[in-house]
């Protein structure tokens, strides 16, 4: 960011707008079963919160709100949420990703796939926001280097 | 839908596709590249695919133009040609 | 190719092959089942969500693995040219 000039308005703005894109992502992940959306969309949402602070602000003040070293044991915990649910799955008897075997008390067959749709719908949206906002950092930082 | 609708999102696509690669100036090729995709996306929204029109929605007007805005300022923001 | 489109059948029109309940060969339409069983499977509305997290979740599995590798990949490569770049 060579020729960027800071703005007062233009962070101000993104400042009101990045808290209501990050709230409707979350909305956008948890209502999936009944709205159109699910992880990926939400989790792009979220993404594109944290994205819109980084390019407004630059990097310090995009770094308070989630620190680079972050992103990456997030997008980890993302796709081991996913994973550790079918292979939990699998350790309890069933198929790969067969969500009635989850060991959920208190549950019929109905609830428990419902409750294991809305586990890996938090999954990727973990994974997919951690993801954007690496790759984002990543090209910011290594072009710097070059230069 | 109704087909008027239609008709005029495919030619809100093909000018705005057009003008993308015609422009000289990068960053309005990019505005006009996060055009395609959202009209891309009501079109698809048109069609009964919410989910599709959504995700193309949030991925092709919101991550793919901050990705492209992110190289234009490492980078030169006119072509050469 | 425009008159190749110009014999598809019409967007939405219920008699449609896709449409039906079972194909030309006897077996179920994958697009009328989810309509009809998934709220008895998983009490879910959006059958959007039911078939991309429930019947087809390895394939959303696969599709969350192409993401994470693309991030992991502009890491490993950037941080291997900043590593290149030190050692010079």
């Amino acid at each position: 960011m060579r020729d960027r000039i800071d703005s007062p308005i233009v962070l101000l703005g993104c400042r009101l707008l990045s808290p209501y894109i990050m709230l409707f992502g979350f909305y956008v992940v948890i209502h999936g079963h009944y709205s159109p959306g699910g992880g990926f969309q939400g989790g792009a949402l979220l993404g594109a919160s944290f994205l819109l602070m980084r390019v407004a602000g630059g990097d310090e003040i995009g770094r308070l709100q989630l620190k680079e070293h972050l992103a990456k044991p997030l997008a980890i915990l993302g796709v081991a949420i996913y994973f550790g649910t079918g292979l939990l799955s699998i350790l309890l008897g069933g198929n790969f990703l067969d969500y009635s075997f989850l060991p959920i008390p208190g549950m019929d067959t109905e609830w428990l796939r419902y409750t294991g749709i809305l586990i890996i719908e938090v999954g990727i949206g973990l994974a997919v926001m951690a993801t954007f906002i690496m790759i984002y950092d990543n090209m910011a930082r290594g072009e710097e280097e070059d230069d | 839908m109704f087909w008027e609708v239609e008709l005029i999102i495919y030619i809100f696509i093909v000018l705005s596709a057009l003008l993308a690669l015609k422009v000289h100036d990068l960053l309005v090729a990019v505005v006009m590249m996060t055009v395609y995709s959202f009209s891309i996306a009501l079109l698809f929204v048109a069609m009964g695919a919410i989910d599709v029109g959504y995700t193309e929605a949030v991925i092709g007007a919101g991550i793919t133009g901050i990705l492209f805005i992110l190289v234009i300022y490492k980078t030169t923001r006119h072509t050469k040609d | 190719m425009i008159y190749a489109a110009s014999s598809l059948p019409y967007r939405g029109d219920p008699n449609n092959l896709m449409h039906a309940e079972e194909s030309m060969v006897g077996s179920k339409v994958i697009g009328s089942y989810a309509i009809q069983n998934t709220y008895l499977d998983a009490r879910t509305p959006n059958f959007v969500t039911v078939i991309l997290g429930d019947y087809r979740a390895i394939d959303t599995f696969g599709e969350q693995l192409v993401i994470y590798t693309a991030g992991m990949i502009t890491f490993l490569l950037l941080a291997a040219s900043k590593r290149r770049k030190n050692e010079r």
